[in-house]
């Protein structure tokens, strides 16, 4: 009897952590090999077969498909430089250059990688659409009101995230530091 | 009390081996994947022009709303299959997933070297039975061998601004994707 005990009680057990780790895993984004550059971070293995299994679970989950290590890179941006979450109802502004690659595109996204509607349709920007200052770099401001210059409209949403890709690039798996890879830094302004 | 310890630690051991299972067997057993999502839209060994992701609607998440994708979900089964398709004006990638969604192989336009990205795509059982010596291997006609017996091939033209999507959409009007 106590042995029946035992042992269903250690299946409940065994069960509810293995599922539970699992889930969390998969929904908490616990991917290994990210390379993080201020408030950016890319995982440029999951561009390869060289993919660990966490990571190919959170794809098989999600439905996504990762950008290729020949064609590209993908960083991703959830808080600010101060590690806030990115909040759709405040003003944050996006300046400074991008690592050295032929295009690049930055993309909001909501939390579950849904593009956000919004009254002028913009989701995003390529490399080729920004308006620069006579130094090469830019500000992009990202919030839920029309602002002169680069404006990517938040759509009032609770939660996004930003996407950069670079494109055709020398930017991967040996990065390691900003140096290589300049990345624009995120900072909150004033909230709605 | 020690009896209890023993049963939580088996409990604990055999949680871990749960939670390795779940991770390595998703992949396979996902039902919501991007072949899966794919497939719904796209007949086998054909280029399929994929919708233009919208926050209403969108094939897969995360998908770059910048580009002009196309997609041929191939099946090797019957043969190598040949694959080719023009560059557009600004920049053009063909990027590999197997059956379990793995980035395999992915190539550019400027690795390519040429106005039009042309492979042959085959399963590593087809490229050893090539026949050697014959000018089938030469430098100029790139093999690329899929893991897997079918997958994916991701067409994307970039746009860099918004008038040139019909630009990119007709260079991917042109890719081709069928049996040999």
């Amino acid at each position: 009897m106590r042995l029946l005990f035992g042992t269903v009680f250690a299946l409940a057990i065994a069960a509810a952590i293995g599922l539970g780790a699992t889930w969390i895993a998969l929904t908490r984004g616990t991917a290994y090999g990210g390379v993080t550059i201020g408030a950016w971070t890319a995982w440029p293995k999951n561009g390869t077969p060289g993919i660990d299994p966490y990571a190919r679970a959170m794809v098989a989950r999600t439905g996504e498909l990762p950008v290729g290590s020949g064609d590209g890179v993908a960083f991703f941006a959830r808080t600010d430089d101060a590690g806030q979450p990115l909040d759709g109802r405040c003003d944050v502004l996006l300046s400074g250059i991008t690592p050295q690659a032929r295009f690049w595109t930055l993309t909001l996204y909501d939390p579950e990688g849904r593009l956000v509607a919004n009254s002028v349709q913009r989701q995003g920007f390529t490399s080729q659409e920004i308006i620069r200052k006579a130094d090469g770099s830019f500000d992009v401001t990202v919030g839920p009101r029309a602002r002169p210059g680069n404006w990517l409209p938040t759509g009032g949403v609770e939660k996004y995230l930003l996407a950069l890709r670079l494109y055709d690039t020398p930017i991967g798996m040996a990065t390691r530091t900003g140096r290589d890879a300049p990345m624009p830094s995120i900072v909150k302004r004033a909230c709605l | 009390m020690i009896r209890v310890a023993l049963w939580l630690l088996g409990a604990l051991l055999l949680g871990g081996i749960v939670h390795l299972a779940t991770v390595l067997l998703l992949p396979s057993m996902a039902s919501q994947d991007a072949y899966a999502r794919v497939s719904a839209i796209a007949p086998v060994n054909s280029v399929i022009p994929v919708p233009t992701p919208t926050p209403e609607k969108a094939v897969m998440p995360f998908m770059d709303p910048a580009f002009a994708v196309s997609v041929c979900r191939y099946d090797l089964s019957r043969g190598p299959l040949k694959f080719s398709v023009p560059i557009s004006q600004a920049y053009t990638s063909v990027s590999f997933y197997t059956r379990t969604d793995v980035a395999y192989y992915a190539i550019n336009d400027r690795a390519a070297g040429r106005r039009v990205i042309e492979l042959d795509l085959m399963t590593a059982a087809q490229r050893a039975e090539l026949p050697e010596n014959e000018d089938i291997t030469a430098a100029d006609r790139l093999i690329v061998a899929s893991p897997t017996t079918t997958g994916l091939i991701m067409i994307r033209a970039l746009v860099p601004e918004t008038g040139w999507l019909q630009a990119a959409r007709n260079a991917l009007a042109a890719a081709q994707c069928r049996p040999q």
